[in-house]
């Protein structure tokens, strides 16, 4: 035992001596970063974005916000420093900006988002034309419904919802119907996974019935919702960043999801394949906006210029796996050759071919709008009554009532001796 | 003179009464502000009248806090006995081995229990099983345990290491077989151990979110997701309503557990 605890403390000893020599090499950093901020010209750029969402120099990629700082040094003399943080979903990031929590000076909605952003003067209209790179974006991407006249947002990646499946765990016969009723089939029960947020969610239900899913009538709402109900008890789990996890290991073989993650997945798992449903399927943009609460609007637009250089916008490309709507980025060859052709086909040939005249016919039934206030809280009531269905079950009941029920008979037994034993005292006093 | 030493006094408390108005008196006053408003700041009832819609949540949530606790209970007692009547040098060996998970943090090893526990995760491919563990009440549970039971055992412990040596003899002297001497004069002298213990399960189960999200697979919802989506969606005043009365559901559920103390040994709460 003592030897043991000897090696064990040894071990530890080291561990604590790396661990302080690492930190001795963190402060002499720190160290010089404060001699940077002493000169008194270093500013700092709040970027705020997705989780995995940028080129960050993991496994020799670019680390995008470091060439930024050196670039703008270069560029105006000036030293820049990127704070990069980032949010899991639109919502997430919509209230801590409202809340006015944090002040940002980039942020990247999607568009229904942005939309909403928009509406509430949330964004500052910086006019994407004056951003000299933004020749760039491809046509279809200018004028989009979100935002008609590009005042407040330039498109960063874009993308669609379809459904990945297990080649090895879901027959040929079903796969090829090529349709969201994949979702409801009893045959799987316990092995699909659905959208853990309830626009996704409730969207899978709505292309599958042929749905208006921007509607603004309940009796619509009501009509999903009993299909969900319905899909329910096959489900496995609603997911979100879980998904990954899950496809890989083939614990799930069927997921609806973003076009790009199936990208990132495949890389993991061979066994896993792509589709979009032929009912239809949402298309999403994400692009970046500069918000209110920036304070420094012109950094802001030097950031955004630099995002859309072909060199950065094809290493993002690569690094997130979502279509890019950057032209030079679609026609390059190293970026062709590393998405490899599956991927390219999944993320490009199957979307829409036709530019702007599809899109725009599009807008209406494959775009989130953003909800009013009203039918918001309506969809919120239906997905928490959607959760509770069936959630209890007898066993939990009967379990928690013998618990209590015990706990106080043991305590009025407890309490009957004790005055007993106490009024025997008394008498023999 | 003595004005000087209440001074003295009062300064030294100073930055403890700052620390809980700042940190304990606003944000309570804050919660209990926007419970009471709707979205416009106008006073209303209406966020806590319409709390009548979470009713199975809450119902759900505090029953699986209970099974969790009172699993918590029948796991931890018997390993805190045990604990504190081993030799000196076992009991070191026993709480580091107690602690030395919490060194990990709480969402690091709920989410390394999903992997294990998944359908295909290490559990069933080690096996050669396809059990369903995940997304049920069960794996929930088994997650509060796992990550609460520190919680409870430590209590007891201190308590039952406190207990007199002698009193064992004396009950044994006095005729008491092993299982007497803890159940007659052991259990009901921990008995605050055991309430304390109770208390720091019961409450962050009933209140926890990421155990459920990861481990529950989102099939149902506890009252802890509730209250964060609510907040996430926008809608701070029924957030802030949902947690108004769950603070009050915890303080009488902690009122009715200091019934269960001798007055003279004292409660969570006075």
């Amino acid at each position: 035992m003592k030897k043991y605890l000897k090696s064990f403390l040894v071990l530890l000893s080291s561990f604590i001596l790396i661990l302080s020599m690492n930190s001795c090499k963190d402060s002499d950093e720190s160290g010089d970063e404060n001699a940077e901020k002493d000169d008194g010209s270093t500013v700092i750029l709040n970027v705020y974005n997705w989780g995995e969402y940028i080129s960050d120099g993991f496994e020799g990629s670019m680390d995008v916000n470091r060439e930024f700082e050196k670039y703008y040094y270069e560029l105006t003399g000036k030293k820049v420093k990127v704070n990069y943080t980032t949010y899991a979903t639109n919502e997430d990031m919509y209230s801590k900006l409202k809340s006015g929590a944090g002040s940002y000076d980039i942020v990247i909605p999607s568009d229904y988002m942005i939309q909403k952003m928009i509406s509430e003067d949330m964004l500052i209209p910086f006019g994407a034309q004056t951003i000299p790179n933004y020749v760039n974006i491809d046509e279809q991407f200018k004028n989009v419904y979100y935002d008609p006249d590009n005042m407040y947002s330039v498109p960063y990646t874009y993308g669609m919802v379809g459904i990945i499946y297990n080649e090895q765990l879901v027959d040929p016969e079903d796969y090829e119907r090529q349709s969201w009723d994949l979702l409801w089939d009893e045959k799987y029960r316990g092995k699909i996974l659905q959208f853990n947020n309830p626009r996704d969610a409730f969207g899978s239900a709505m292309y599958l019935l042929s749905l208006d899913i921007n509607s603004t009538d309940r009796e619509v709402w009501n009509k999903a919702l009993d299909k969900l109900k319905m899909q329910k008890p096959l489900i496995q789990a609603y997911v979100n960043d879980e998904i990954f996890n899950k496809m890989t290991t083939a614990s799930a073989a069927i997921a609806p999801y973003f076009a790009g993650d199936f990208v990132t997945m495949a890389y993991t798992n061979e066994d896993l394949k792509f589709y979009y449903p032929k009912e239809g399927t949402n298309l999403f943009f994400d692009s970046m906006c500069i918000p209110k609460s920036s304070k420094n609007v012109d950094i802001a637009k030097e950031y955004i210029n630099f995002m859309l250089t072909e060199e950065v916008a094809v290493e993002n490309a690569i690094y997130i796996g979502y279509a890019s709507p950057n032209k030079l980025v679609v026609k390059n060859e190293y970026y062709i050759e590393s998405m490899g052709e599956t991927a390219m086909d999944i993320l490009y040939s199957a979307s829409p071919k036709d530019l702007n005249a599809e899109y725009n016919a599009l807008y209406g039934t494959t775009c989130y709008e953003s909800f009013s206030p009203d039918i918001q809280l309506y969809v919120n009531t239906l997905w928490e009554s959607l959760k509770t269905e069936n959630s209890t079950e007898l066993w939990i009941h009967v379990t928690t009532i013998a618990i209590v029920v015990s706990v106080f008979a043991l305590y009025g037994y407890s309490t009957y001796t004790k005055k007993k034993r106490s009024r025997h005292y008394r008498i023999k006093k | 003179m003595k004005k000087l030493s209440q001074i003295k006094h009062s300064a030294a408390a100073a930055p403890h009464i700052v620390w809980a108005v700042l940190f304990i008196l606003l944000p309570l006053f804050i919660v209990t502000y926007y419970a009471f408003t709707d979205a416009d700041g106008a006073f209303s009832f209406e966020n806590v009248t319409s709390l009548s819609e979470y009713l199975k949540i809450f119902g759900l949530s505090m029953e699986l806090a209970v099974i969790a606790t009172f699993v918590c209970l029948l796991v931890g007692y018997p390993l805190a006995y045990i604990m504190a009547r081993a030799n000196p040098k076992r009991q070191k060996l026993f709480i580091m081995l107690l602690m030395l998970p919490m060194w990990t943090n709480l969402l690091i090893r709920t989410y390394s229990i999903m992997a294990i526990l998944d359908d295909g995760g290490i559990l069933n491919t080690i096996l050669n099983t396809s059990m369903h563990i995940v997304g049920t009440k069960g794996a929930v549970i088994f997650g509060m345990v796992y990550d609460f039971l520190p919680y409870m055992v430590l209590p007891i412990y201190t308590c039952i290491s406190k207990i007199d040596k002698h009193m064992w003899e004396a009950a044994a002297d006095l005729g008491c077989n092993s299982f007497k001497v803890i159940s007659k004069v052991i259990f009901p002298l921990s008995m605050s151990g055991v309430i304390s213990g109770v208390t720091m399960v019961l409450v962050p189960s009933i209140s926890t979110f990421y155990i459920s999200q990861k481990l529950g697979g989102g099939t149902f919802e506890l009252i802890g997701d509730t209250i964060e989506r609510q907040f996430v969606t926008g809608a701070l005043n029924v957030g802030a309503a949902i947690s108004l009365v769950m603070m009050l559901l915890i303080l009488l559920s902690l009122a009715v557990m200091n019934k269960f103390t001798d007055s003279e040994d004292g409660g969570i709460i006075a």
